[in-house]
């Protein structure tokens, strides 16, 4: 669990550029850390790649918040 | 200044007259093509012309899963892919009272629902890799209109608009959506032209000429290249002066 923490947490810092201490669990990703629409789109696509998983529309419609992937992604990649 | 060295484009509806001239002038600026088309036979004899760095790969874009399997299949083929030019297109005329579900059905679908399928499936290694160009062979008839072409005037016209939308969307990621509009151009669908049309088309045409497919392939080259980083939703008009918008 605290594994698939770092590694989305690492993700979320790569792609938005933002400070590790801002990414915490509760923080969405458009309101708090700045992203848009397709950020958000290229942020399930980085999940989908670093957990070998395939994300559908559906539910990367709901990953909305950090602690949204980390919980989705505890789910489906163990 | 437009040399595409080490780049990958997949060309569709590569079998007929512009779209060979595409693959032919990409190839010529030193990139690796994936030709496109129905016809198999006519791809591996336009490829054995190319020569090196050429890939065929049929399909038929009224099959919708042939669509979606399409640029996967270019993907593996090139390792990537840079370039898409949706050229593929079919008409099927009628005026617009007579003109049967099909053949508008047929028509939205191959000329721009096909279209929409590839660009939806492309895009996302381009902005994985912040770089991409997407050109799609609109008409001058998407403009104008065109009597007994309600079809493809529309089909047309939808892919201008469905490219501005994209652009829009993923400019800041380094990759470029536009259209080229040809006029008259001389291929197998002109030829086709009695003397007395042909007359009446020419007297359209301030140049005093049909255009060439290489006269729309030089444009792709242009927007395909580095030359065209800041040019994007565009709609590039190649047609000798017949509409000047």
């Amino acid at each position: 669990m605290s594994d698939i923490a770092e590694r989305v947490k690492k993700i979320v810092v790569e792609h938005l550029g933002v400070e590790p201490d801002k990414v915490t669990e509760n923080a969405s990703f458009m309101d708090d850390l700045g992203a848009d629409s397709l950020d958000t789109v290229e942020l399930v696509m980085a999940f989908e790649e670093e957990f070998g998983v395939e994300i559908p529309d559906d539910a990367a419609e709901t990953i909305l918040t950090v602690g949204d992937a980390i919980k989705f992604l505890s789910k489906t990649a163990a | 200044m437009f040399d595409l060295t080490g780049k990958t484009a997949l060309v569709t509806g590569a079998t007929g007259g512009i779209g060979a001239a595409i693959a032919r002038a990409l190839h010529r600026q030193g990139a690796t093509v994936a030709v496109s088309g129905t016809r198999a036979e006519v791809l591996q004899q336009f490829a054995a012309e190319l020569g090196e760095r050429v890939h065929v790969l049929p399909c038929n874009l009224a099959d919708t899963a042939a669509v979606e399997a399409l640029v996967p299949a270019a993907e593996a083929a090139l390792g990537q892919l840079d370039i898409l030019v949706n050229n593929a297109g079919i008409t099927r005329d009628n005026l617009f009272m007579r003109m049967k579900d099909e053949e508008w059905d047929q028509v939205i679908a191959v000329n721009l629902t096909a279209g929409f399928r590839l660009c939806r499936a492309a895009v996302k290694g381009m902005m994985k890799r912040r770089s991409g160009r997407i050109i799609g062979i609109t008409s001058v008839v998407g403009v104008t209109g065109n009597p007994g072409q309600g079809n493809y005037a529309a089909a047309k016209a939808g892919m201008i608009g469905m490219s501005k939308a994209l652009a829009a969307e993923v400019a800041s990621r380094g990759i470029t959506v536009n259209c080229i509009a040809p006029g008259f151009i001389e291929t197998a669908m002109t030829d086709a032209l009695n003397d007395k049309q042909r007359e009446a088309v020419l007297a359209r045409v301030p140049a005093g000429r049909l255009g060439t497919p290489d006269d729309i392939a030089a444009g792709a080259v242009y927007l395909a290249s580095a030359a065209g980083s800041y040019i994007t939703g565009q709609t590039l008009h190649i047609n000798g002066g017949m509409a000047m918008v």
